[in-house]
């Protein structure tokens, strides 16, 4: 025991710790929970280094998995920054003279991305997207006061299983809108669907198909200025697509797991949330704000926190407390790596290697069925072979080519295999050739 | 004497260079063929070199305190010591580059490390079945309460079944999820020894509760030593028992959940097991049920059958999804680590070094301040700073961080006035603590003047909120804007 137990024992006049749990009832009490022991450091790495050994990892494959979570490139100069001690081990800035340091790198996040998305309110950070999109339809009723929400039927069953949790709490209903012959969202149907009950409509560009959706902006036309539309992107896709804000929306979320963040098995990532200027007190999330301390030098605060639970309890607009905060500046870093020319250019690296990709595709048949719409990174191929048969044939060239649409996407013929292919900056020439040689074969 | 490291820093985006960083397939000639209507034209964050980039992000780090930096008592946070080796552990490429939605044959290690992690919060809370889903404590409790929802629906009682109780020292993301979750709340007071008040939370409690919401111990750091008739009682009206596991380490493998008749339970693996809390998150709020509620847990779970593990299995009665894929995966790698290498022993280490430290804190604090409650606290506690002379909270807060101690949770509880939460954790020597009621005792004789100017050692002194959030700025363009509207004003 050391000298200071010691010291705080006889502060306490008692001899043994376990005495300050005397008010615990003695019925209640644990003896042993059967955990193990304690490993250390040198033993548990190893036993971590051999966990990890078993996995496969995109490194050790030719991977064009996608779908939701990208493998992008992740800059060394990310890991340096987000694993310095005074940002790892902070908590949420409230006492804001201390933890300036941390304010500022949040709120050149939400500057960055409100340059990214056009747009005026940005929060420091969501969950992940689809806890994004679940709060963007509950603010789109919280402002317009109607709870029928309006989203694409073709989109991804976890952002929509994590919307459908949101929207039963909050009373909201969810209508699908079809999508057209060219994969985008259908504009008569929609244009029939709006009415007084609907409180917004979500699109996406790219969406599930990853096809930019040329029809995105004209749904604020259609649905006008009393009805909010949320718009799905690809933060990093907004080097070459026009941003959100531009086409009248009034809510843009999206994954920020592109923006430097790696793959980690699907987490940690980061929800992206911006919104217009006036919508700025119904946002969720916690806000940094640019001010002046008393001496009129330039500082950082944590702005309308009556939104929040801390002060508004039950009348609060989310529940949410802790945040991605980290997984935000990590993505700061990032943008401020990339700049304008990295994006533009990273924007353009993944479009032509994508359309180089389709064109090896269109070499061994018509497998592509939105061949004529544009798309950023991702597209779907539809190959006339079981997928039993497709993956055999994949694991003989070391090869992912993506994810698989089963039948909860609709697809339900055992003879047809529908996969989403995503190509990044990071997949070879090497890769390719796996996948050419994997269509020779399938084909 | 402490001195914050002070630069004025610009925005990122005012920092101008070169981009230095290549991008694979630059120079091979890409374009990106975009339709007309929807080509980018602009951006608007300028470029620059990647040193720069990294001096300005020291910089800033530099400007900010961390539990790595000094001692850290933020109530209900449990700011406690991040080991490194969890750090290093989740940077594994075997951990880092994997996809979530690759066949389970090729992640057998991450499941496995998944199911384990999993089998040991079982033995921790006592609960039959853990989801690693949600992303954060609060995102655990909005889990949790769907739950609720879902078994009541599916008792066909949902419509009789509207109420969630729970006390008036609860963290305020309690009543917020249990709203978000479609409930309405009701409050019970707490009594002036800091517990609930029994008979307010029998006449509180009817056919009408779907669920009893409480943290135990509770945000004044007291344990509810009547929370197994709380709980009878609440079972016999039909309600279900949910623990906020936020103060977790005051009990941890002293008592469990379980033992005290909680039916869920969400952790919060960035507070009790070490996860760095990187600035407000990534978090993680794993969620426990008993034997009756696992039909209701999001998918997928883990499942293993003797030889491989699997993460296609969908409990029958699922609430669905509260998250994109299957949590916050590298917290979840960094408190595995935590907990086999503190094993059970360095657990109740750990719980008992916190108590034991927040016991002599509020025993030195009490002899110069009040500290509402019964005497024994557990892993903090709440010192209330009103009586005559004494300054504001938010003054001794203030005076903290300007001597390097960063300040306690202040005003909150809402009940407790002037309320500072203390919580010291495992991580903390005699001499930090003794720093801290000293300096704590020094503020008593700061006059109001001395105040105004504090704090003089940081980045900033003391900034406007107020006008912060009436005029609210939060990113560069609004600034611009505001700027440029108020020159024209002038013009």
């Amino acid at each position: 025991m050391s000298n200071d137990l010691s010291e705080l024992l006889k502060e306490l006049q008692i001899q043994n710790p376990d005495e300050l749990f005397k008010d615990i009832p003695e019925s209640i009490r644990t003896s042993l929970l059967g955990l193990p022991r304690g490993m250390d450091e040198d033993e548990v790495r190893r036993l971590a280094g051999e966990y990890a050994g078993m996995n496969k990892t995109v490194n050790q494959q030719h991977s064009f998995l996608g779908f939701g979570l990208y493998n992008h490139y992740v800059p060394a100069a990310i890991s340096n920054i987000i694993n310095r001690n005074e940002f790892l081990t902070s908590y949420t800035p409230y006492q804001a003279e201390i933890s300036q340091g941390i304010m500022q790198a949040l709120f050149e996040y939400q500057s960055m991305i409100g340059e990214l998305l056009d747009m005026d309110a940005v929060n420091s950070s969501m969950y992940d997207v689809s806890t994004s999109l679940g709060e963007a339809a509950r603010m789109a009723k919280s402002i317009t006061g109607k709870d029928v929400f309006i989203v694409p039927k073709h989109m991804s069953r976890n952002k929509r299983a994590v919307l459908d949790n949101y929207a039963k709490g909050a009373d909201i209903k969810i209508k699908e809108v079809e999508f057209d012959e060219r994969g985008m969202i259908d504009l008569t149907s929609l244009e029939k669907m709006v009415d007084d009950n609907t409180s917004g409509v979500y699109a996406e560009y790219p969406n599930m198909f990853g096809i930019i959706d040329t029809n995105v902006p004209k749904i604020k036309g259609i649905i006008g200025d009393e009805r909010i539309f949320v718009a799905g992107v690809n933060p990093i896709s907004l080097g070459v697509l026009a941003p959100p804000g531009k086409f009248g929306a009034d809510i843009a979320i999206g994954e920020g797991q592109v923006l430097g963040l790696g793959l980690n098995f699907g987490g940690p990532v980061v929800g992206v949330f911006g919104t217009k200027e006036e919508f700025i007190r119904k946002m969720p999330g916690k806000i940094m704000g640019m001010t002046k301390d008393h001496n009129g030098k330039m500082a950082f605060s944590m702005i309308l926190q009556t939104r929040e639970q801390h002060i508004r309890r039950e009348r609060a607009v989310t529940n949410m407390t802790s945040n991605q905060a980290l997984m935000a500046v990590a993505a700061a870093v990032y943008l401020s790596l990339l700049g304008d020319s990295g994006l533009r250019k990273i924007g353009e690296v993944n479009m032509g290697r994508t359309r180089e990709l389709m064109d090896v595709v269109r070499e061994f048949g018509p497998f592509l069925p939105y061949e004529s719409s544009p798309v950023f990174n991702e597209f779907l191929i539809r190959l006339n072979e079981s997928k039993t048969y497709v993956n055999r044939i994949a694991k003989k060239y070391n090869l992912n080519p993506g994810y698989v649409l089963g039948k909860e996407y609709g697809f339900t013929d055992r003879n047809q295999v529908n996969i989403i292919t995503n190509v990044t900056e990071r997949n070879t020439n090497d890769d390719f050739n796996a996948y050419r040689e994997f269509l020779r074969e399938v084909a | 004497m402490y001195h914050q490291a002070t630069f004025d820093e610009p925005i990122v985006i005012d920092i101008k260079g070169r981009r230095t960083l290549k991008i694979p397939h630059e120079n091979e000639g890409y374009k990106a063929q975009v339709p007309e209507e929807m080509r980018r034209e602009t951006i608007g964050i300028g470029d620059r070199e990647e040193f720069s980039v990294i001096r300005h992000f020291v910089k800033l780090s530099e400007m900010n305190f961390g539990a790595d930096t000094g001692f850290y008592p933020l109530g209900s946070c449990t700011m406690k010591y991040n080991p490194k080796i969890n750090d290093e552990i989740a940077s594994l490429d075997g951990f880092r580059m994997i996809h979530p939605l690759q066949d389970s044959s090729e992640v057998q290690g991450a499941l496995k490390l998944m199911y384990e992690l999993s089998e040991l919060l079982k033995k921790i809370t006592g609960m039959d079945e853990i989801t690693l889903q949600p992303l954060a404590g609060a995102g655990g409790e909005f889990t949790g309460l769907s739950i609720v929802r879902a078994y009541f629906e599916c008792k066909k009682e949902l419509d009789t079944r509207r109420e969630v109780v729970v006390p008036d020292s609860a963290h305020g993301s309690n009543p917020a999820s249990s709203h978000m979750a479609g409930f309405d709340v009701v409050q019970v007071p707490s009594t002036s020894d800091g517990t609930v008040d029994i008979e307010k939370f029998k006449e509180a409690v009817t056919e009408r509760t779907a669920a009893f919401m409480i943290t135990n111990p509770n945000t004044l750091g007291i344990f509810e030593d009547k929370i197994v008739e709380m709980a009878d009682y609440a079972h016999s009206k039909g309600a279900l028992l949910y623990y906020d596991g936020a103060n977790l380490n005051g009990i941890m493998t002293k008592t469990t959940p379980a033992k005290m008749g909680f039916d869920i339970v969400h952790l919060n693996l960035h507070k009790t097991f070490s996860t760095p809390h990187g600035g407000g998150g990534p978090g993680a709020g794993p969620v426990g049920v008993v034997e009756k509620l696992k039909d209701f847990l999001p998918y997928p779970l883990v499942t293993f059958d003797g030889e491989k593990y699997s993460n296609d299995y969908i409990p029958p009665k699922t609430i669905g999804k509260v998250a994109s894929f299957y949590g916050n995966f590298g917290v979840l790698v960094r408190a595995w680590t935590y907990i086999k290498m503190m094993g059970e022993e360095g657990l109740r280490d750990a719980c008992e070094n916190a108590v034991l430290n927040s016991n002599y804190m509020r025993k030195k604090i009490q002899e110069f301040m009040p500290v509402p409650g019964k005497t024994i606290k557990k892993h903090e506690f709440v010192a209330s700073s009103v009586g005559s002379g004494m300054p504001k909270a938010g003054d001794i807060a203030k005076h903290l961080i300007d001597n390097g101690v960063h300040a306690p949770t202040i005003y909150f509880p809402l009940i407790v006035p002037e309320a500072l939460m203390i919580e010291p954790t495992e991580s903390a020597t005699k001499e930090e603590m003794d720093l801290f009621i000293e300096t704590v005792r020094q503020s008593l004789k700061v006059s109001h003047e001395m105040f105004e100017k504090e704090p003089v050692n940081l980045k900033v002194t003391r900034i406007d909120d107020v006008d912060a959030s009436k005029n609210p700025k939060p990113t560069l363009r609004m600034v611009r804007k505001e700027q440029k509207e108020a020159l024209q004003q002038i013009i």
